[in-house]
């Protein structure tokens, strides 16, 4: 944050300038940093600053997007001061110069030990008599690998448990994901391992893969081109805001019909339409129908955990009116039949179902699949994210979507289509194959079950981001409990006595010894026994792609605080000291499983992870080359020196062995039992998710005071009928709580959700949905984060409508 | 008069830390240096001759600067006057700088280019949106003769590097 809140700096045209993509979402806007000597600043005029900007007089709108949260400053290591810029980059395809409010805020996070980042972790931290204390390096990783090797030999890599990050941006990428899958999967041999966001380590997409299909298959361009967009459990302006306002509003408003006409001539085109598939009004749909009319915004508000239902009523309807593409059908899969009997549904069933009436149904088909008149079947895109990811089934869900993809041929190379999910951070994920197969452990009830000695949090908080949380923040926080009171008790002990003590603690008494990855203290690193400082892009080089796999190269261009380092070279430590100590003990076999960690840099990860599995062509410089452009994976090859990526997937196979992709069969089977359970016995359905101010698990909002303000607790969205007779209004505290566990909020009137339903942000500071999550899960472990039943209670006036807007955040 | 004030803010600190609202980026700002520009002293309108919930034109700290003056009828945040509900912004949105309308059905500043909507109610608060600040708030205060004036800004008014560098262009 600028010290000044009504005036800036301006960079001098000679600024220091290098290519960021934004930390947060999978969106990937591209973003230009800039940083010069703090006694310097550019003119007003356009030559004179290095932003082109001509501030001689007031910019016209739409010129910029500029604030003084874009500027911050800090002194380096050397004692020298700079300025700090970072803003949208116009020439970037992805963003064009756009900024959300996440994304925007970037330089007021950088680690200046000031403001947000005064809360940053700066060193090593361990715990011990009562406090924590900084640790170096040197002493930090001794006890670290020392007690890990222990382990190791006494009982085999599963006492070993990791919550690992599997994604790209901050926290991620290619360097980060290969580094620690190269230590956790190659060297240790664990298969107990749970994503960051998940209880288990397994695909949110394992339906559309064995069906042949990735789920990030088209490019942002087809939702400029697409006749109809559906967007399935999913709030783009919240939660992919410039994927959403630059790509799929302009096609909305007709401001894309011309390319539509140059694509595809002698095809009827117009402006697109579009279909959300929510139970929420959410603020997304609100903005559709500001900007493409409510005539062309089709919202099918259906029961929660209806949507196999949807899609199985949906594709026996199309058969029945032969809007499918057949020649597709017979050129490109196989299956189809067999899905068809399988999922049949009437549409009258699937009203009954769903709760959308038939009239509806029936309009989302014509639009979606009955040829146009000019006799091309319509474009339509399929887009989907958490309310079916996280949703009732989440294997039979997808399987029953891209059913009704395949049969109407809206995927396979076609422009304007695709069946894409939508995603949550950027992806980056390069790793060796993970030994746990398929179902993966449920490792989150191997915790609760006493089991594991170890536990490694690397870049999240299972406290937050699990289900039946509130159980398992109480059993981890005992049995870390158990450790940190062993370690108490050895006072004056040596790094090699403490690992003695410890592994007695972890091996006969039931402890765990929690290590906690990260940039701040964590919920679940707060109770544990050992911290390590990591790395955000910037302090580091780092490799993402976003959700048209567009992969970008964001450069360093300060250092991390303190002595945190970039998260691959902190797995690169614990390689290189496993190595050392099975060396040393003369196991030649175990001490060979931790080679090939000697990197002095990010770039080395990468060049031995991305580059040795994924593509050899791909360099930094390469890379630096294309800026916040980059390329779209998988790389084809070189034209002039210039990497060539891919547009759309499977223009002629799908990726299964006979490049056919398959039909699966989803019959509807109603709610996932234990669902069902809450769901007979407690009056509202929690939905949950984002909220557009804030990133989803709150690293930074948390210490800013900023979004603080605006966010001082758990937002819980109410309708005004259901507000009125438990007597709450925007502001109260309110408990939700049911047979899982207890959380709180504060209370929002939306006046458009519906009566019985609720919305909480998912991964609040205080309130956490996972409290009520219930334990039901889908045949690979997929937790149904969306189905949850409470009951809702006010618990009072906790004087948060004195400084929080109670107004409605739908446009 | 002008003089003064300007010297007041810049030795007190007190220009937006006295006024101090919830707008929720304003907080991020150090404490004080909102009034370290120096601002015009400008009359507005009188105060007997607001209406409750219609919104006065006017343009500060410069001819090229839109803004609002609104009495919302009930003590608001930042609010001056005897019922402390008299507030005052710049209706460029902080976003992108596209003017936001005041739809006073609801009491929102909402802007049609990128959706983002203000609370005038709660300091300009961003009740939801894509700007990085809330929206830039006129200091007010009720000058004896009862009219209101104008002293200064909190939050950068879109497309300037500075709110008071275009006060020769406008004078």
């Amino acid at each position: 944050m600028s010290q000044f809140s009504d005036r800036i700096p301006l960079p001098p045209v000679d600024a220091q300038t290098t290519n960021l993509t934004c930390h947060f979402c999978i969106v990937g806007c591209g973003y230009k940093a800039y940083k010069w000597p703090r006694q310097q600043e550019g003119g007003p005029a356009a030559a004179d600053n290095a932003l082109g900007l001509d501030f001689t007089r007031p910019l016209p709108p739409l010129a910029a997007c500029l604030s003084p949260a874009m500027v911050n400053s800090l002194r380096d290591k050397q004692g020298q001061d700079w300025h700090v810029m970072i803003v949208p980059d116009k020439d970037c395809v992805v963003n064009q110069g756009q900024a959300s409010t996440r994304g925007g805020m970037m330089a007021s996070l950088i680690a200046n030990g000031q403001g947000v980042s005064a809360s940053r972790l700066t060193s090593p931290m361990l715990h011990g008599g009562g406090n924590w204390r900084p640790a170096g390096w040197e002493e930090a990783i001794a006890l670290y690998a020392g007690l890990t090797q222990r382990l190791l030999d006494a009982e085999g890599p599963d006492a070993l448990l990791f919550n690992l990050f599997d994604h790209g941006g901050a926290g991620g990428g290619y360097e980060n994901t290969w580094a620690t899958g190269k230590l956790i999967f190659s060297g240790l041999g664990t298969s107990m391992v749970r994503i960051h966001n998940r209880p288990a380590y397994n695909s949110e997409c394992h339906a559309t893969r064995d069906m042949g299909i990735n789920e990030l298959n088209n490019s942002y361009e087809d939702a400029e081109l697409a006749d109809v967009l559906w967007s399935i459990g999913n709030n783009p302006y919240e939660t992919q805001t410039n994927y959403f306002l630059v790509h799929w509003l302009p096609n909305l408003q007709g401001n894309t019909v011309a390319k539509k006409q140059a694509r595809f001539p002698g095809e009827t085109v117009g402006p697109g339409r579009i279909i959300f598939v929510d139970p929420r009004r959410t603020a997304s749909i609100a903005v559709a129908e500001q900007a493409a009319g409510r005539d062309n915004v089709l919202h099918l508000a259906i029961n929660p955990g209806t949507d196999t239902a949807l899609f199985n009523g949906l594709l026996t309807y199309v058969v029945e009116q032969d809007w499918i593409d057949r020649e597709f059908i017979a050129a490109r899969t196989s299956g189809f039949e067999a899905a068809v009997q399988a999922n049949r549904l009437s549409l009258e069933e699937c009203s009954a179902i769903t709760g959308v009436p038939v009239a509806q149904l029936q309009q989302a088909a014509e639009w979606s699949y009955r040829p146009k008149a000019s006799g091309h079947r319509p474009r339509t895109m399929h887009a989907y994210e958490k309310g079916i990811i996280w949703g009732n089934d989440n294997y039979r869900i997808q399987s029953a979507l891209v059913d009704l993809v395949l049969a109407t041929g809206n995927v396979g190379g076609r422009r304007g289509a695709g069946v894409v999910r939508m995603g949550g951070h950027q992806e980056g994920y390069v790793r060796p194959p993970f030994p746990g197969g398929r179902p993966a452990p449920f490792v989150d009830e191997a915790v609760i079950a006493g089991q594991g000695r170890m536990l490694t949090a690397w870049a999240c908080d299972a406290f937050r981001s699990t289900l039946n949380a509130q159980q398992y923040r109480a059993v981890v926080t005992k049995r870390a409990a158990i450790v940190r009171e062993a370690i108490d008790q050895a006072r004056g002990a040596s790094t090699a006595e403490l690992i003695d003590i410890l592994f007695d603690a972890v091996t006969n008494k039931g402890g765990l010894f929690v290590t906690s990855i990260d940039l701040y203290p964590k919920p679940i690193g707060e109770i544990g026994h050992l911290m390590l400082p990591a790395a955000v892009p910037g302090e580091m080089n780092l490799t993402s792609m976003n959700g048209e796999r567009r992969m970008r190269l964001s450069e360093k261009f300060m250092d991390p605080p303190g002595i945190a380092k970039p998260d691959c070279l902190i797995a690169a430590e614990m390689g290189k000291a496993l190595h050392a100590l099975y060396t040393q003990a003369g196991n030649a076999a175990m001490a060979a499983r931790f080679a090939g960690f000697d990197w002095e840099s990010e770039e080395d990860a990468f060049n031995d992870g991305f580059r040795q599995n994924e593509s050899e062509l791909v360099t930094y410089e390469r890379l630096r080359a294309l800026g916040n452009n980059g390329v779209q994976l998988p790389v084809q090859g070189l034209e002039n020196g210039v990497l060539v990526g891919t547009e759309v997937l499977y223009t002629e196979r799908f990726a299964t062995e006979d490049g056919r992709a398959r039909f699966q069969p989803a019959p509807w089977s109603g709610l996932l039992p234990i669902a069902q359970a809450q769901k007979d016995k407690y009056p509202f359905w929690v939905n949950n998710g984002r909220v557009n101010e804030l990133w989803q698990t709150l690293y930074n909002d948390e210490h800013n005071p900023a979004r603080m303000a605006r966010w001082p607790a758990t937002l819980v969205e109410i309708g005004t009928a259901d507000a009125a007779r438990l007597g709450i209004a925007s502001g109260d505290l309110v408990e939700l709580y049911n047979d899982y566990g207890s959380t709180q909020g504060m209370a929002h009137i939306e006046p458009g959700i519906r009566e019985g339903q609720v919305f909480m942000m998912a991964m609040g500071r205080q309130g956490v949905m996972g409290d009520l999550a219930t334990t039901a899960v889908d045949e690979n472990v997929l937790p149904y984060y969306k189905g949850t039943w409470a009951a809702v209670r006010r618990l009072g006036d906790a004087a948060y409508s004195a400084s929080v807007t109670g107004k409605s955040r739908h446009y | 008069m002008t003089l003064s004030r300007r010297n007041f803010f810049k030795l007190t600190g007190l220009g937006a830390a006295a006024a101090a609202t919830p707008g929720a980026f304003a907080q991020n700002a150090a404490p004080g240096n909102a009034g370290a520009l120096g601002y015009p002293v400008q009359a507005i309108a009188r105060l007997d001759a607001l209406v409750v919930n219609q919104p006065v034109d006017f343009a500060y700290p410069d001819a090229a600067s839109a803004c609002q003056l609104l009495r919302l009828g009930h003590a608001v945040p930042g609010g001056i006057g005897p019922q402390q509900d008299i507030v005052a912004y710049s209706i460029l949105c902080p976003h992108m700088g596209c003017p936001t309308s005041y739809e006073s059905s609801s009491r929102r500043y909402k802007c049609g280019c990128h959706f983002s909507v203000f609370d005038p109610e709660m300091g300009g608060q961003q009740v939801i949106g894509q700007a990085t600040q809330d929206l830039p708030r006129v200091l007010l205060e009720l000058a004896e003769d009862g009219s209101i004036r104008a002293v200064g800004m909190v939050g950068l008014v879109y497309g300037r590097q500075s709110n008071v560098q275009f006060q020769e262009v406008s004078a």
